[in-house]
Formats: C-alpha cells, structure tokens, sequence
C-alpha cells in the first residue's frame, strides 16, 4: 500500500465561521484550540469527519468544527453517530457530549455504543454541573453539593465515568484535563488511533457554576501530588519527587497507593492498559479520593475486539458477495419468494 | 362409498385451539393450499399475547379465519361457516360468532372433565342440547393421530402433537384442498429430523382419508378459482408486504437500507423478516430502545441511507423528540407505526387506529410530517415504497399507519414488475449552490421545498445542522424572530404542498348522497358493506384516504358534494374531528375499539340505518 497524500491541514482549517459563544474563561475554549490543533494529524480530508453532539455547553461544538456537524438532542448523540457509523465506515465520527447530556439523560445510549464497540471517539466534557440550564448539580457533582436544584445539598452519590465505561467493557477508556493540551492531544491521538468505541472523559472547568471543580489538579502548588500520569508499560510513580507508587495489595481486589521509599520495586504495578480483563482498568478508576488525590490520567485501558461497525459491515459483504444477479433481478427473485401460483 | 360433492362460493373457516396446537400453522398451509387453487383469500389470525398461556383456558386460545371464494372478496369473513375446535375452551371462546347451522368439528379427546371444568362447563356440551342449532362433527382427533402414527418412530408426545396435521388433512379432504404444498411445506419444515416429516404427512394422510371414509361427512365441497387478473400471485401478510416494499424502495432508489428496530408487537416481524436481507445492502440494526432506534435511523438518512424505522404505537411516542429534530433537520425518515390497541401497553395483539392523532400532532413545536396508511395487507408493499419517495424526495419523515388487523392478515398478491415500481432514484448535493462559492444547506428547490442532501464525504460542503432555529438558507443558528415564522410557515408548507394523487370515489351507481369515508385497514369491511347494500339496491358511495397529511387536493369538493358523510374508525373518531375541523362538513362518526375489525354487516347494518334519513 502506498502512504496516504499529506494533506497539509492546518488548525485554521478545523476553524467555522462561527463565532464562539462559550463564556469568557470557560474550560470548553481549551478542548476546541487542542482538537482542532490535534485535527490535522489525523490526515483525514476535513469532509470525512463529523462530529456529533446532544444538548449542553459542550454540545456546541460541532458548530465550531468546519467539519461536517451536527448538533442534535439530548443524550441522543451516541444512537445517532452509532447509525451514522455503522452506515458509513468510511466516515472518522466523533461524539462530543458532557457530564448531563452523557450520563444522564443519555446514560442508556452510552453504555450500549460501548458495549457494541462501535467506531465512535466519544469526547465527554465533565464539568460536574449542568452549565446550559444555569447550575443544577449533576450525575457527576459530589454528594451534597450545593445548587439551585439541591439547596441543601445533593442526596445522590455520583457516577464516575469511567468506572460506568469499563463496566460496559468498553475497548478504549482514557481521561484527561483541559488546561494540558499537550496530555490531552497524547490521550486523543491514542484514541483516535483506537478501532472501535474510544470513551475520553475530559475533566473541564466551568468557571461560571463550578468554578475551580478541577483546582488541585492543575495547581503547580498540588498537581503533581494528586497526579497520576499513566504511562503504558512505566511503573506507575508520582508525585513531586515520585514519593508515591501504585500496589496491588494481596488478598485485596483493588489497587492502593503507598509511598515508594518503603515499597519494594517489584511491587509497583507496572501499566499495561492492553489487559483483557476490565478489572484491572476499573481498580485504577477506583484510586481517587474525594478531593481528587490519587486521579489517574492518560489511557487506563486499549484492547481490541471486533467493532460492531466491521461485523455488520462484514456481514453485508459476505451476504452481497454470494450474488451476482443486479438488484432488480434479485428483487423479482425476492418477491417471487414461496408458494406462487400464476393466472392466465 | 361415493360423497357428494357440492359446490360453494365462498366459504369461511375458523381453525381455534390452544396457542400450543399450532393454529396458526394449520390456517397459514390452509390457506397456501387454497391459495394454489385460485380463489380470493383472506385470512385473520388471532392471537394472545402470552407465548403460552395456561393450557386449556380461554385466555390462551388462539384462533385462525380464513376466508375463500370464486370472486374478489375484501375480509376475512364476518362469521365462521365452519369451526375447528380443538378443546372445550376454542369452542367456548368462539361458539358465539358462529351462525346457527355452522359446522363444528370438535377433538372430543380433549374434552375431559378436567378441560371442561377449566373453562366453566358443567357438562359436556357435546352431550346435551346446547350444540342443537349447529352440525356437530366429534372427531377423536388426538387419538386417531396417535393410532395412525402406532407404526413411527416418534414419541407419544409428538405424535400428539401433529394432530393439526390431522385436522388439517380432514379440512383439505372436505374442501377438495391441492396438498402438494403442504407435503413439500412438512419436508422444508422438518427437514432435520426425518421422522417428524414421516410422522407429520402420516397425519395428515390420516386426517385426509378419515374424510374419505367415515360416514360423518356426507358432503365433499368445492370451490371455484376466482376471476383475478392475469399474473403470478403468492399470499402475503402486511408485515412481509411493508418489507418487501422497503427492499424495493432500497433498490429502486440505489440507495441503502437502514432499519433501526426494537422487538414490539405486532411490527417485530418487519425486523425479522428486514434482517434476512443483507445482500440488498440492508442493515438492520436492533437498539437497545426506541429512540435509540429511530435516532440510528436518522444518523444514517444524515449519512445518505434510507433510514427507516418501525414499532408500534408506545415506540412512537418514545420516538417523538427524534422526529421533531428530523422536522428541524429536514432529513428523510420512514416512521412505520403497526398500530394495535392503547393506550399504554393495552392490548398488543388487537389491532386498533388510535394512532391517527399521534402521527399527525405528536411532537412539540409546530412539527408537520406527511402521514400515509396502507388499505390491504398486500398494499403495505406499495404504501411502504410511497412512503419512501415522499421522504426522499421532500426529505421530510413520513410516518406510516399500518394496524395489527392488515399486518397479520394475509390476502393474495399479484406481483408487480420490478421495473414498473417507482423511480426514487435521489441527486445528493455535490457543489456549492451559493453565489460566492458556499455552501447553503437551506437553500430551498423551489418546486419542492426540499433542502439539498449533502452527505458527510462530500468535499467542499462541510456544514452543521442540528435542532437549533436555523436561519433561511444559511442554517446558521438564528434567534431572528421574522426568520422564525417564516421557517415555520414553511415547514408547514414544505408539507402541505406535497402533491398527492386526488381521492377516487366509488359510486357505481352514480346517483349516491351517502359517501362513506375510511382511512387505513377498513377499506374491506367498508367496501363489502358497500356491497352488500347496493346488491340490495341501495346507493352509497365510498373513498378512502390513503395519503392523511398532506390530504387530497379534490377531498373538500368531494366530501361537500354528498349531503351526508360516514367515517367508520376504530378509535373515537380521530379522523372525523379532522374532517369537520378542515372542511366543515357535518360527518358522522362510526367507532368501536373492540381490539377487532369492523364486520362487514355491522357497517352494513349501520349504513342502511343513516340512509333511512338520507
């Protein structure tokens, strides 16, 4: 096979002509200058990718893609690409959707697109707040958090979202911040390289309703303590000076954090996000605290398995390659099925 | 011994039994055999919703009519000439829709005092007078299979089981039945385990030639082919038809099908039957729920597919914010509504035309789709193609009202010439169409309204669309208050002015004041009331809409120039409240929502009651 043609695409070419209108200062501004930066190392030509979106802040984006886009209802996004895909394999489809729109409201759709392992690159936004209505807590905001809707505090426990994805088992499970580009675009372009469902949880500051949700995790101050960068086939270690280090404690079933001085070196969980089993991917979505020490970034899991898309696609071809009549004779054929009798 | 053999016209047979004993087996051979034969059929299955509900109850009969004769018939029949009743509970549940003087031919086997009790008789009505108006025939059905079959290698229990065969060997026998199909059937059927196919045309042999022997049956029956139009024909259900239409509709516009489905009776059938076709390029793709299913339909129509959709009534109100952003979108999609009775889940397996309101008003905001309803079974293949030339070439969705009543119920098919179908073949955007170069997703074709379809893939059109107020021409989002209404103005019209062919009206006579109009399943109950009363010598005059947004141009003219207006509909007079309300016309409403169709002589009975004051 010969090397696909350059396309010398530019981030300015990923640019509409529409104006955004996320809020000044808003986490979302971030997202867009990374993916559409990150866009030209795909080398796609600009009209074979769509993005797809429901309803929210985030939702916006396609509009700001020049890309084909659209922007549909909420939580549908993942039913919609899904129909899309599997029509079009020749298509890059992407799903940009947040904390309500995917969790929520669409929580079904989610879960089923990932369990079929459909070709999307699904790009949650998760801000841990429903921003478009004006502030009401949502399925990702801490228990008793204060909003419009939950004067008192929340009383419902939150989902981590990557714990609901590699729950559905999905192939590709990654997550990132919106104030790294560089991270982000990392986790983006193993995800895009990804055959299959690719699930992306970008956490993504609204400075408006939930502003500084994130805080410790982009403080120089704090980061690097409450940081864990995975890295495929590293020992997985941080903090400042690397103090702390991932164990698999025996007898246990999840992953805990210990100081490395006193942690022998073989004990250290080496990442490998290629592990078949889906457990070992849902301990590191585990290790997070409540204040957010302990939050593994980068890709926890990439494993392949036949993406719905191919299999149905697969079993077109299998079925159109046995015939050689034109459609029309087999339509007569078709109708002419089963018991026939003729009248003269 | 020599039988007499009489000739009929037209004879009704209702084979009723546990939904265990295979009913509808028995009846759909019935029918492929006399469909060879070359009378007018029509057929009505009738089921319970349960798979297997108790046995031996009324709760879980299941029966089959199917209705032949030597000249066009248009029901499956009002009431059975003849009733096979496997066990004490099919002949309870069915006794009352029979004319005195029907045949009855009951298993007496099954009625044992257990059976009998389960169902409320206190005595065998075999054994006192309550049977006295009927010719009874007592067939020890289940034991003379099991005898027949003393020589096979089959266990007693499936030995019993092929008692239908039995019954439906016998029926053959009395109705002079070509049986070459259902031989040929038993072998496709069982063709992994041999003995059943030996064990089944034993039975049925059995059951024949009992006919032949036993002194029970005096009569031996014929009935003439029909006169039908020259052709090739095959019997078709509603359900298989609408399918059919779809492949076509894929084929005759070159473009894929995809049907985005979740199983919901009476319309999983469609999925079924879709799902085998593959080599046409159809996808079929079963999601995890309705909206789901039409969301994935509407994702592909974006990518250039044909998207289609089918379900039932609580599918479409699950649908209902997808087809509001197919409105906004202007996409196409084929929205197959197989109505059964509501509201909620109701009663799944009785058909029903409440939908009629849903498909033309349910989604919020002002959200116009065109709305057609397939007359007969075999009309649900060229309904389901209209459908799709609507859509395609308006892109709009169109949503397509079959019932329970057409979707199960079979009638003979002349098959068209493939080539005669209608051309959808469809022109995607492939060039800028603005001024400066650009691409303007909502800029209209004058004659039809229709935006251009650009799909993903095509250079130099990258654009969004999505449920936000899109502004004329640019789809830019717009909030402008003047460009609102004038989108919605023309949503509306984009429909309104669809060109659908004129309403036909039957009027023999010509002298009619009396026009009856229906919608959808009722055409055969009210064409053969029609029938009926003008053999009597009465005039009246039917139409029947088939195209129910937009309507017929010619349909004011036409509804104004009778003095008196019936619509029969089984709901509570959805369709009427539209005709009073768009043309001012005084119609008159017939309703029932009994879960069945119309009979033929009620509307009869109805009718001749109106021209009374005529």
């Amino acid at each position: 096979m010969s090397e696909p043609v350059a396309l010398k695409l530019t981030a300015k070419d990923f640019k509409s002509d529409q104006e955004v209108r996320w809020c000044p200062g808003c986490g979302d501004y971030a997202i867009l200058a990374a993916v559409q930066q990150f866009m030209p190392e795909l080398n796609i030509p600009r009209e074979n990718i769509v993005f797809v979106s429901g309803i929210g802040c985030s939702s916006r984006f396609p509009y700001y893609m020049n890309t084909y886009g659209m922007h549909s209802i909420h939580g549908r996004a993942p039913a919609i690409a899904t129909g899309l895909s599997v029509s079009r394999p020749d298509l890059s489809v992407w799903v940009v959707t947040g904390d309500g729109d995917a969790l929520s409201i669409g929580g079904n759709h989610l879960i089923h697109a990932l369990r079929r392992n459909v070709n999307l690159k699904i790009l949650l936004f998760n801000n841990r707040i429903y921003g478009l209505t004006k502030g009401q807590y949502s399925p990702t905001s801490e228990v008793g958090k204060i909003t419009k809707s939950t004067p008192v505090g929340s009383a419902d426990a939150p989902f981590n979202p990557l714990s609901l994805a590699l729950g559905a088992e999905a192939t590709f499970v990654g997550r990132t911040i919106d104030s790294d580009r560089k991270h982000l675009q990392s986790v983006l372009r193993a995800a895009a390289e990804h055959q299959g469902s690719a699930f992306v949880e970008i956490y993504q500051n609204c400075n408006i309703f939930n502003d500084g949700a994130f805080e410790t995790l982009k403080e120089p101050a704090t980061r690097d303590d409450f940081l864990i960068r995975l890295e495929h086939g590293q020992p997985i270690t941080f903090g400042k000076d690397g103090q702390f280090c991932v164990v698999h404690p025996p007898g246990g079933f999840g992953l805990e954090v210990r100081e490395t001085a006193a942690t022998p070196a073989e004990e250290i969980v080496v990442h490998d996000a290629t592990v078949n089993d889906p457990a070992y991917a849902f301990a590191l979505s585990r290790l997070p605290g409540l204040d957010l020490r302990n939050t593994p970034i980068g890709v926890f899991r990439n494993v392949d398995r036949p993406s719905y898309d191919g299999v149905v696609q697969e079993q077109v071809a299998t079925a159109k390659a046995k015939v050689s009549d034109t459609p029309e004779q087999q339509l007569a054929a078709l109708l002419a099925t089963g018991d026939t009798w003729t009248i003269n | 011994m020599t039988k007499q053999i009489r000739q009929l016209d037209r004879v009704v047979i209702r084979f009723a039994g546990d939904s265990g004993d295979g009913m509808q087996l028995t009846g759909d051979r019935f029918t492929s055999e006399t469909a060879q034969l070359g009378n007018d059929i029509s057929t009505l299955p009738n089921f319970p919703a349960e798979i297997r509900a108790p046995a031996g109850t009324l709760p879980g009969v299941s029966s089959f009519q199917v209705h032949f004769a030597d000249y066009d018939i248009l029901t499956p029949g009002d009431a059975p000439n003849v009733l096979v009743a496997m066990n004490p509970a099919a002949l309870k549940a069915n006794l009352a829709d029979l004319p005195r003087g029907a045949d009855i031919i009951v298993n007496t086997d099954e009625f044992t005092r257990r059976n009998l009790a389960k169902v409320g008789y206190a005595s065998s009505p075999l054994d006192d007078d309550s049977l006295a108006g009927y010719v009874v025939h007592p067939v020890a059905l289940t034991s003379m299979t099991v005898g027949a079959l003393a020589e096979q290698e089959v266990s007693k229990k499936d030995a019993e089981r092929a008692k239908n065969m039995f019954a439906l060997g016998l029926l053959s026998w009395m109705y002079s039945r070509p049986y070459e199909s259902t031989l040929r059937f038993l072998e496709r059927k069982f063709a992994a385990r041999p003995e059943l196919v030996a064990a089944n045309v034993a039975a049925f042999k059995a059951g024949w030639n009992f006919g032949e022997t036993t002194e029970d049956f005096a009569v031996r029956y014929e009935v003439k082919p029909a006169k039908m139009q020259s052709g090739t024909y095959r019997n078709i259900t509603g359900n298989a038809a609408l399918s059919l239409g779809l492949v076509a509709a894929g084929v005759r516009s070159g473009l894929p099908v995809f049907l985005g489905a979740y199983p919901i009776t009476p319309a999983s059938d469609i999925l079924h039957e879709l799902s085998k076709h593959k080599k046409f390029g159809v996808i079929t793709m079963q999601a995890e729920d309705e909206i789901a299913a039409v969301g994935a339909a509407l994702g592909a129509s974006y990518g250039g597919s044909l998207g289609v959709t089918t379900t039932s009534g609580p599918g479409v109100a699950l649908k209902s914010e997808t087809i509001s952003l197919a409105v906004a979108l202007e996409l196409p999609l084929v929205i197959v509504d197989v109505q059964r009775a509501g509201p909620s889940t109701g009663m799944p397996t009785k058909t029903e035309q409440a939908d009629l309101n849903l498909a033309l008003y349910g989604r919020h905001g002002e959200a116009p789709v065109a709305v057609i309803a397939p007359k007969s079974p075999s009309d649900c293949f060229h309904a389901a193609i209209e459908a799709a030339r609507i859509a395609l070439t308006y892109r709009t969705p169109v949503i397509l009202l079959s019932d329970n009543y057409i979707a199960s119920g079979s009638e003979p098919w002349l098959l068209p010439d493939v080539a005669s179908l209608p051309d959808l073949r469809v022109e995607f955007a492939s060039e800028p169409n603005g001024s400066d170069g650009t691409f303007l997703p909502y800029l209209r074709d004058p004659e039809t309204l229709a935006r251009p379809w650009a799909v993903p893939g095509t250079p130099g059109l990258e654009h969004r669309i999505g449920g936000l107020e899109k502004a004329d021409k640019t789809g830019d989002i717009s909030y402008d208050p003047a460009n609102h209404d004038f989108m919605v103005r023309t949503r509306a019209a984009r429909i309104e002015t669809i060109p659908v062919p004129d309403i036909e009206v039957e009027d023999p006579d010509g002298d009619a004041r009396l026009l009856v109009l229906g919608w959808g399943s009722t055409y055969g109950p009210i064409g053969a009331a029609c029938r009926g009363l003008r053999q009597r010598g009465l005039s009246v005059a039917q139409a029947h809409l088939r195209h129910l947004a937009p309507m017929p141009a010619n349909l004011g003219e036409v509804l104004r120039s009778y003095d008196r207006v019936v619509i029969p509909e089984m709901n509570l007079g959805q369709l009427a409240h539209v005709i009073r309300a768009r043309y001012l016309v005084d119609a008159i409403g017939y309703n029932q929502v009994r879960g069945l169709p119309f009979t033929a002589a009620e509307l009869e009975t109805m009718l001749e009651e109106v021209l009374k004051n005529v």
